[in-house]
């Protein structure tokens, strides 16, 4: 055992940082640090670069552009992009329904949509939930009855509404999970199908959420015209797509370059800010224990991540174990809107987006690293909730890992 | 020892709840904060002569109700209910207590405003460094013959955009952190050399980045004795603190209602998620949470007269459990509602954000637990 890096890798990271800071584009400098509202073209415009140096995909099979990393460079890959503050690549595309397609499409399929997710030419959304499936996935009720179209070819007409769907405003394209079969047992009677956005039928409403963000949307679809062969893997049995697919959302999602990053921004923070002793909040020995607490518990996941990455490149895909690192990188990310939020004190108030008088020449109240703390930490309260909620996690580990 | 409220308490609370549940419901508030001025000059009028309750904590000499702050307590636990905006917490709990302690000349006059609704009052005692430190008074009053010149910059004056008269604290004497040498001062906010600007916050307020430049007022403006300030505003924001530890527990009240609602009705797994036993046992830690809360408020609230020291180890103390307690209670409520907790659309997102500014209202919970330990356990060597 040991926990040193070879100088390949070391020479490998350097590269990396080299490469991001070439080439991030100026225009998204202090926006990656989540502290503004990212447009679609910020999120594609550094898709783009990391499409044409080869780097967008890590993960994927070599013929598709995956790099064949080694699970090491994939760590380090993540820390550099987090360490620049660099805007992740949305995972919707590349990290959810490509493995679905490259792992049970057809050919077709392949050769028709991975190009397109990899160059950022195609954005996509998650239709999974529904207002009465949520983590109860599986009792899914948007229907998809299979026609003979009047062209002679068999399409699915798709009928029920979606929510909560994230960036939905945005996509080309949507994964999503519709009952094929209503008489099956729940989780066999179901599909997975790729639906162009702009297939007449579906409409797509904004929810607002408590930060007074607009990232997920409700997704109306009246009698949709999908053609049979956008469905992936055999009909019916999408839920093995669906079961496949989460396992990867989940074990992204832990975060954990990104709260190291996120662990020094608060660091930085408090070294700006005031204590009440009116030096600065850094030397405040209750904040200071504070984020102690918080890097030993990183600590903890970093190591935890590291051991299931070394196992799953050791051959072993992502099992229950991302459910720890779910339900642990989570809280960790809550956790630092806390801490960031408190280092705010009085300048966590101040609020501006969709009110009157908020033009465009409003500049915001108090330090800089303080005017976005209060709405990062009400939004941040979502992690605790998507992707699985974290009850439904534990739930998971009591099961499959503990065999309760 | 008496837990019960009198029977013109119980009034004054029945008064007001069913006022607002008639007048303030959830959509009418929503309305109302996006509005341009961001608050209801109406209803405001309204709690002046329609409820009469800006006079609440009033002595009857003065045209008030003859309260205190039990009264207090009942009015802002029930405007917590309904996230009402209304300055009363500024006008009447700070400017009513700085007026009623100070022995003030003015201030007849400037109470009997406040109950006929005509003077409203913020109180600018924060600034851009001072964190939560009361004592760290950067703003300045010189004094020049017979008045005194004010500069300096005041942080984050919750509900100044709409207030007629503006208390400040200023430095008469002294270093930037010496508790001795401040001063308090009343002036009108129409007042030459008060630049203000004007914000909403988080939580549906309307505050203010008040700007003092040569701003001149009488001596007459002085509140309290020149220089000896620090105790005086010490005792009317820890009134205000419990205030809003009583406000705090109308909010959580609230979530925790809703939450229980929520999870009665809403099915997964073929069944309602209140019969799963995890979010069970959430559901009954927010309601002792809440409980404590209660209790502790009414126990600061109860001791708001007694010494200095004790009033402020009881404030502390409240503050320290309500701030723990609306975090607890305010996340889990959002967790137990799911992905509609993360909605605007739904009331429980609005009470969870003015729970969590109300944590660091008046100070944090690290703030406050720091003060009860030097107050129980002496100054750190
Ligand atoms: C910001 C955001 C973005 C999202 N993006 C997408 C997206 O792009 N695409 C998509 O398809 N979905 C998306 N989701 C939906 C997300 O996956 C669901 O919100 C999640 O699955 C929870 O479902 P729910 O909101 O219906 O909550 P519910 O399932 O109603 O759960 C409510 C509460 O009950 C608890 N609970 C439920 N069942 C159990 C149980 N058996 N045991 C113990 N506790 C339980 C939950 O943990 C939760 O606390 C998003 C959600 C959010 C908030």
């Amino acid at each position: 055992m040991n926990l040193d890096f070879s100088p390949e890798d070391i020479a490998f990271r350097d590269e990396v940082r080299a490469f991001i800071a070439e080439n991030y584009p100026a225009q998204l400098r202090d926006k990656g640090s989540d502290r503004e509202d990212l447009s679609k073209d910020d999120f594609l415009s550094w898709h783009k670069v990391l499409a044409k140096k080869g780097w967008v995909a890590p993960s994927w099979p070599k013929e598709w552009g995956g790099c064949g990393w080694t699970s090491t460079q994939k760590y380090l890959f993540g820390e550099e992009m987090a360490r620049a503050d660099a805007i992740p690549i949305l995972p919707f595309g590349v990290a959810m329904v490509a493995p679905v397609i490259y792992t049970f499409g057809t050919q077709e399929q392949k050769d028709r949509y991975l190009p397109k997710i990899y160059n950022g030419e195609e954005w996509w959304c998650q239709g999974y939930s529904e207002p009465g499936a949520g983590s109860d996935l599986a009792s899914l009720k948007t229907k998809a009855e299979r026609i003979t179209g009047d062209d002679g070819k068999e399409y699915y007409i798709v009928n029920g509404q979606k929510t909560w769907t994230t960036l939905a405003q945005h996509a080309d394209w949507g994964f999503f999970l519709v009952r094929t079969n209503p008489e099956a047992k729940i989780q066999e009677g179901i599909s997975f199908l790729l639906i162009d956005m702009k297939t007449p039928g579906i409409t797509v409403r904004p929810i607002i959420t408590i930060d007074g963000g607009h990232e997920v949307n409700e997704v109306w679809l009246e009698n949709v015209k999908v053609p049979v062969e956008n469905r992936v893997f055999e009909e019916n049995k999408g839920w093995t797509c669906a079961k496949f697919l989460l396992a990867h959302e989940r074990s992204g999602i832990a975060g954990v370059a990104r709260s190291k990053r996120g662990v020094e921004r608060v660091r930085e923070m408090a070294s700006v800010e005031f204590g009440d002793d009116g030096d600065n909040l850094l030397k405040d020995a209750d904040f200071k224990r504070k984020v102690a607490e918080l890097e030993i518990d990183l600590t903890a996941l970093e190591y935890t991540e590291l051991r299931v990455l070394a196992s799953e490149s050791a051959g072993k895909g992502p099992g229950p174990e991302s459910s720890l690192l779910k339900i642990k990188g989570t809280e960790i990310q809550q956790r630092l809107t806390e801490l960031a939020l408190e280092a705010a004190g009085h300048y966590a108030s101040p609020y501006f987006r969709g009110f009157p008088g908020d033009g465009d020449n409003a500049h915001p109240i108090g330090p800089d690293s303080a005017h976005r703390t209060a709405p990062n930490y009400f939004n941040t309260r979502k992690t605790s909730i998507y992707g699985g909620s974290n009850e439904i996690q534990r739930n998971i580990i009591a099961k499959m890992v503990l065999g309760l | 020892m008496d837990f019960n409220f009198s029977e013109e308490q119980s009034m004054l609370r029945d008064t007001v709840a069913s006022f607002l549940q008639d007048k303030y419901d959830f959509d009418k508030r929503q309305k109302l904060i996006k509005s341009e001025s961001g608050w209801s000059p109406a209803i405001w009028e309204a709690f002046a002569n329609e409820l009469g309750i800006l006079g609440a904590p009033f002595s009857e000499e003065l045209g008030g109700l003859g309260g205190g702050a039990i009264e207090n307590m009942i009015v802002m636990e029930e405007f917590g209910k309904a996230l009402v905006v209304e300055p009363y917490l500024g006008t009447v709990v700070i400017g009513g207590g700085f007026l009623k302690h100070s022995g003030y000349a003015g201030a007849a006059e400037l109470i009997g405003g406040i109950i006929e609704g005509k003077v409203t009052i913020a109180f600018g005692y924060a600034e851009p460094q001072a964190r939560y430190n009361w004592a760290d008074v950067k703003t300045t009053a010189k004094k020049e013959g017979d008045a005194f010149v004010l500069n300096g910059h005041k942080a984050v004056v919750i509900g100044a955009p709409w207030a007629s008269h503006l208390i400040v604290t200023a430095r008469t004497s002294g270093g930037q952190r010496d508790e001795d040498g401040i001063s308090v001062f009343i002036v009108e906010k129409g007042a030459k050399g008060i630049v203000t600007r004007d914000y909403p916050t988080v939580d549906g307020q309307r505050a203010s980045e008040v700007y003092l430049e040569n701003v001149t007022v009488p001596a007459s403006a002085l509140i309290g004795e020149e220089g000896k300030g620090l105790p005086l505003v010490n005792k009317v924001l820890d009134e205000a603190a419990a205030a809003a530890c009583a406000e705090a527990v109308g909010a959580m009240r609230k979530m925790h209602e809703q939450t229980l609602d929520y999870a009665r009705q809403r099915k997964q797994f073929g069944t309602a998620i209140a019969n799963f036993q995890v979010l069970q046992h959430r559901m009954v830690d927010m309601f002792m949470n809440v409980e404590q809360s209660v209790s502790m408020t009414y126990m600061a609230t109860l001791k708001l007269d007694e010494s200095d020291a004790e009033r402020a180890k009881a404030v502390s103390a409240a503050k320290v459990q309500i701030g723990k307690a609306c975090k607890f209670v305010g996340q889990n409520a959002i967790q137990i509602h799911g992905g509609m907790g993360m909605t605007e659309e739904l009331a429980v997102g609005h009470y969870f954000k003015r729970a969590t500014m109300i944590e660091g209202l008046y100070g944090s919970v690290d703030h406050h637990l720091r003060r009860y330990e030097t107050l129980s356990f002496g100054k750190a060597a």
